[in-house]
């Protein structure tokens, strides 16, 4: 049965209508239209809809969203502040770390969670953290150096 | 649906086999203006149907209404200056929006911010039989070129005659046109407003040479870059209309199973579901997804399912399967194999196993249909959306102007998305519902259901002299296909044939088609004979070897590898491989690490050069070059389908190993900038080399001679 749910993503409160256990993935998608966020594999084995859940990262075909419901969520369209790009955002477009970008927003928010418990990561911590994001058009090395961009950029801007 | 019972032929080259005729064109020049608004239009025409039409009086001029069909190529200059351009090309990740941007930039002399470029929609764009075979780059350029030189002089005569002068002396920079004597200078969009004025022109060879490009030739950054880093770039599966509704699909448990029974009506029950059984077709379309999967889940059918052939026995299957007559075409020979073979100092016969392996698209086959006045419109990702619209119009009984197919920029293909299953399937679902219906593949579907790499099996027989020169090389391919089938190298005698087999699986085109195996095989056999001959690899290829080209990206890798390099720890190998195909060179340098207890396999650096002709956007390139190279190490190493009596054993990303973060090497891709050759496509031919470099990395290391892809699927066991 439907119940009605009230979830707060990108700082805004929505009440949704959907049975408990229907993955936060599809409520975001097709009932707030919030595409950013990508079906990759609906399996968790992908990290194509990872979503920033009370900030960390997690994968949203994997959480019901009964588990998100008053819990802030952030998807990749929450990430651009006053139309200016988060780091990570832009030190993907400045190293051209995307080809068909269909992994892009996953990538991004997946990334965001880690600079934000490591805002130093090496390329080891970087690779473990990301090893359950894929990206078949092979863009891995450029998506490593983005990191070490954005990290760079976060620290300096921090200071 | 995907149950025909008829034997099915695989065919070497599917996607070019399954190209089409040109056909009709709807469009017509006074509705093109009024699409586009007033402006300055150039259609470029192909050569042999403007010969044909200069037969016929009065049908090519600006005063005939409809455009010619053989249209292949055109852009607009709008009264705001905006330059379009069409083209029937899909964008997957590619790139190819942004490359051809710039040759159009380039060419009419405008900023590249001023070019935006329709692709892929059947109502807008010429038709084109699809985006594959690594045609995009050298069809596209010179076509775009020769139109953008065309409306370039078309302003330049708009503007000579405004002000009264020669055209001669007038010069077309930064979107304006300017008379260097008087000063004066008027902008193209000024040159453009209120006029109506459109030309044809036949194709032919470009003006501006690779060395006096401006804008081409420069690392451009991909067009709508922004729009991919904050989510807002729509692909098909993000497509959503108002009250458009979710289809699924019912899959049988098993490949060849046809429905025996079918109790659908605990789905009917529900409300607000569709269901629609056609056939063995049933699917279900409700207001959300999960909706539809419950409708889905309560429908009880029982299949009729049919004996098939398992993952463990294929290769002895292909072996014995094979047509018993190889088709003429599938056949090349010189010389005498056998005088060859008998006049070698040493001999080496093998064997090579290539298995079955999925694309894999993180965006999943998906379309929205939509039917509305008479009219069928569908975005779907698709490789071929004039196909697609026929394939449409043919199950719908509708004519093709009736039926659009748009092809939104899409979450990859790898040559894995020509066929037009979920535009079906959601048309399907949308003309019984009477609503716009979205089907997205999910990811077992597109595992299981889409269509894969054939596996292959490769006979090889070959002879050398006491010095290491060739004397025979015999080559045969069952299955997997032809491309670059044939030997580089410098050989008297010699017999490549390609062996047709009834197809297994569903099969068809990926990134390179059957070059993998068949460099896979070649470049293995090469090493393998190196090794006979006491030769270094490099020496000895380059021993047989007259390939300018190809003897050029060896070189430039082997000196960037600093080849042959010395061992300094153990289970360290390095390999070597090399070829070329649709028009571009490849050489790849691999260095491994090889766990002699645990048998793990590390592949620690990869050197690849490249070469394509003259490079239209080294960037976009590096990221094609690096992302080939990533993505055949996957089936370098690991990824093989597994199947057993009609199922997929490891439908999921789970149990299907696709290359991760860990499995990436350090990678080095040299590109060599041929200004003075046009350029050739870049998409496939580098994920060639990648494999036979590893294999003989593997072999250099371990001594152990692995001539099966995927090489190491379970790690390698201690030799």
């Amino acid at each position: 049965m439907a119940n009605t749910m009230e979830i707060e993503v990108n700082g805004r409160g929505y009440a949704v209508s959907y049975p408990p256990d229907t993955p936060l993935l599809y409520v975001l998608r097709d009932e707030l239209g919030l595409t950013g966020t990508k079906y990759g594999c609906g399996e968790g084995q992908c990290g194509a809809c990872t979503v920033l859940l009370a900030g960390a990262p997690r994968r949203s075909c994997q959480i019901p969203v009964s588990a998100a419901a008053r819990k802030p969520i952030t998807t990749i369209e929450g990430l651009e502040k006053g139309g200016k790009l988060h780091p990570v955002q832009q030190a993907f477009l400045d190293a051209g770390a995307f080809q068909c970008a269909y992994c892009t927003s996953g990538m991004v928010m997946s990334i965001v969670g880690l600079l934000q418990t490591n805002p130093n990561p090496k390329q080891e911590d970087i690779v473990q953290f990301l090893q359950g994001n894929v990206c078949r058009c092979g863009t891995h090395p450029r998506i490593i150096a983005a990191v070490e961009h954005a990290a760079k950029s976060m620290q300096e801007g921090a200071r | 649906m995907n149950t025909t019972k008829e034997k099915l032929i695989a065919e070497p080259e599917r996607y070019e086999f399954s190209a089409l005729a040109i056909h009709q064109f709807e469009l017509q020049r006074r509705d093109f203006f009024k699409i586009l608004g007033a402006g300055i239009a150039v259609f470029l025409v192909a050569k042999d149907a403007l010969a044909a039409q200069e037969t016929a009086p009065g049908s090519r001029s600006f005063h005939n209404e409809e455009l010619p069909k053989e249209i292949t190529s055109w852009l607009h200059v709008g009264e705001d200056g905006t330059v379009t351009g069409f083209t029937g090309k899909a964008e997957m990740g590619q790139n190819i929006r942004t490359s051809i941007s710039q040759t159009l930039a380039d060419e009419l002399r405008v900023p590249f911010e001023d070019v935006r470029l329709v692709m892929a929609d059947t109502s807008l764009t010429p038709f084109d039989a699809g985006t594959f075979g690594s045609r995009t780059t050298p069809t596209m350029t010179p076509q775009f070129r020769r139109v953008a030189e065309a409306a370039r002089n078309l302003l330049i005569a708009v503007a000579a005659k405004e002000w009264g002068v020669a055209p001669e002396g007038l010069i077309a920079a930064d979107a304006k046109v300017t008379d260097p004597g008087s000063k004066r200078s008027l902008t193209y969009a000024e040159l453009a407003r209120g006029k109506t004025l459109a030309q044809n022109l036949p194709a032919e060879d470009p003006i501006t040479p690779a060395t006096e490009w401006q804008i081409a030739g420069k690392p451009v950054p991909k067009v709508d870059g922004r729009a991919f880093v904050t989510g807002s770039h729509n692909y098909t599966s993000d497509i959503r209309l108002k009250g458009m509704l979710y289809g699924k699909v019912l899959r049988p448990p098993s490949f060849g199973a046809t429905l025996a029974s079918c109790d659908d009506s605990a789905a009917r029950a529900m409300s607000g579901v569709v269901v629609v059984r056609d056939g063995d077709f049933v699917g279900v379309a409700a207001a959300s997804a999960h909706e539809a999967q419950k409708a889905l889940d309560a429908i009880r059918t029982q299949w009729k399912e049919v004996p098939q052939v398992s993952s463990k026995e294929i290769f002895s299957y292909l072996k014995n399967n094979a047509e018993p007559t190889s088709h003429e075409r599938f056949r090349r020979q010189k010389g005498s194999v056998e005088e060859g073979l008998a006049s070698a100092a040493k001999r080496l016969d093998a064997i090579y196993n290539v298995a079955y392996i999925a694309h894999a698209p993180l965006e999943p086959r998906a379309a929205v249909a939509q039917f509305a006045e008479g009219k069928l419109t569908v975005w779907t990702g698709t490789q071929r959306p004039f196909a697609n619209r026929d394939e449409l119009a043919g199950v719908f009984h509708m004519p093709e102007s009736n039926v659009r197919v748009i092809t939104p920029d899409t979450g990859a293909a790898y040559g894995g998305k020509h066929t037009s299953d979920a535009a079906i399937e959601a048309a399907r679902l949308a003309r019984a519902a009477g609503k716009p219906v979205k089907v997205v593949w999910t990811r077992e579907e597109e595992f299981t259901w889409a269509y894969f790499r054939p596996a292959g099996v490769i006979e090889v027989k070959s002879g050398i002299t006491e010095d290491g020169k060739l004397t025979a090389w015999e080559f045969h391919n069952y299955h997997s296909g032809s491309s670059g089938i044939e030997t580089p190298y410098e050989v008297a005698n010699q017999l490549t044939q390609y062996h047709q087999v009834p197809l297994v699986l569903r099969s068809g085109s990926y990134r390179g088609l059957a070059a993998t195996a068949n460099h896979f095989a070649r470049e293995t056999h090469m090493d393998a004979l190196a090794r006979l001959a006491k030769l270094d690899p490099l020496e000895f290829r380059l021993k047989n070897l007259s390939d300018a080209r190809l003897r050029a990206v060896l070189e430039a890798v082997t000196k960037s590898f600093a080849w042959p390099r010395k061992k300094t720890q153990v289970g360290q190998g390095f390999g070597l491989a090399c070829g070329f195909e649709k028009g571009s060179y490849v050489a790849a340098c691999a260095e491994v690490a090889v766990d002699r207890v645990s048998g793990g396999v590390r592949v620690l650096h990869v050197v690849e050069a490249f070469e394509c002709g003259a490079i239209v956007n080294p960037d976009g390139l590096r990221n094609q070059v690096v992302g080939a190279i990533i993505q055949g190490l996957g089936g370098a190493l690991f990824e093989a389908m597994e199947f057993e009596n009609g199922r997929i054993q490891n439908p999921h990303f789970a149990t299907y190993r696709v290359p991760r973060f860990r499995d990436v090497p350090e990678i080095a891709a040299i590109l060599l900038d041929r200004k003075d050759i046009p350029p050739a496509g870049a998409g496939e031919t580098p994920i060639m080399a990648i494999a036979p470099a590893v294999g003989n990395a593997l072999f250099d290391a371990t001594g152990v001679r692995l001539n099966n892809l995927p090489l190491v699927p379970n790690g390698l066991r201690a030799a």
